[in-house]
């Protein structure tokens, strides 16, 4: 299983060490935090995330086997958070290992921008002055409209 | 008739419930259910443009036939990460 959630923070170096693999020399390893500031500038506390968590983990599954076919990357996984993530902190890392740092960037790349796209996966934004929205991501939104 | 166990997520699911039981009649369609959904709460139409729904954990297009016991999601656009 190459997607993972967990509630409350991340072992990100559990990850790391989790794709390691004498085969590898390069492993990559992405953070995604949380913003104190939406896009026009309102104040962001937190976010709070939910999942279809058997959807969300085999459509990672097969994001990560796209990966391998097209870069080699030997090993990918990623931990995502559920619930609420406080400003600051990491709500999603994505950690892979390949045998060169190319591919190592490049299926990293790769994997979170498929995943934000493609996984059922969900955020409202908590603000600052008390309000809350739901909000899709840009490629989330076009991938519905297809 | 059958019953299908609906499963709404985010905004969806704050109107529709993160579960519920729908009874459609024999032979209803996935947009079927929908459409009953969205007369029971208005608010849905919000949503017909970029809903979509899977089928036991396969993403389907509303016209895809649905049997008693199904387990329906329906799925607002995504936003993790």
């Amino acid at each position: 299983m190459t997607l993972s959630f967990v509630h409350g923070p991340l072992d990100i170096a559990a990850l790391r060490a989790a794709v390691a693999d004498p085969a590898c020399g390069a492993i990559v390893v992405f953070e995604g935090t949380v913003r104190d500031r939406e896009e026009s500038g309102r104040e962001v506390v937190a976010l709070d995330y939910e999942a279809y968590e058997p959807m969300a983990c085999a459509e990672t599954d097969a994001i990560a086997a796209e990966a391998t076919e097209r870069w080699g990357a030997l090993r990918v996984l990623v931990t995502h958070r559920l619930g609420t993530v406080p400003a600051g902190e990491t709500a999603v890392v994505v950690a892979v290992a390949a045998p060169h740092r190319d591919a190592a960037f490049a299926a990293c790349a790769y994997v979170i921008g498929e995943l934000k796209a493609r996984a059922a996966i969900w955020k409202r934004e908590v603000y600052r002055d008390g309000g809350s929205a739901w909000i899709a991501n840009d490629a989330g939104e076009r991938a519905a409209r297809r | 008739m059958m019953t299908v166990r609906v499963l709404a997520f985010a905004g969806l699911r704050e109107i529709v419930g993160s579960s519920v039981e729908v009874a459609c009649p024999a032979g209803a369609r996935i947009g079927d259910v929908w459409s009953m959904l969205e007369r029971m709460h208005p608010a849905l139409s919000r949503w017909n443009d970029t809903v979509r729904f899977a089928r036991n954990g396969t993403v389907v297009g509303a016209d895809a036939a649905i049997s008693q016991g199904d387990e329906i999601a329906l799925l607002p656009p995504v936003g993790g990460g």
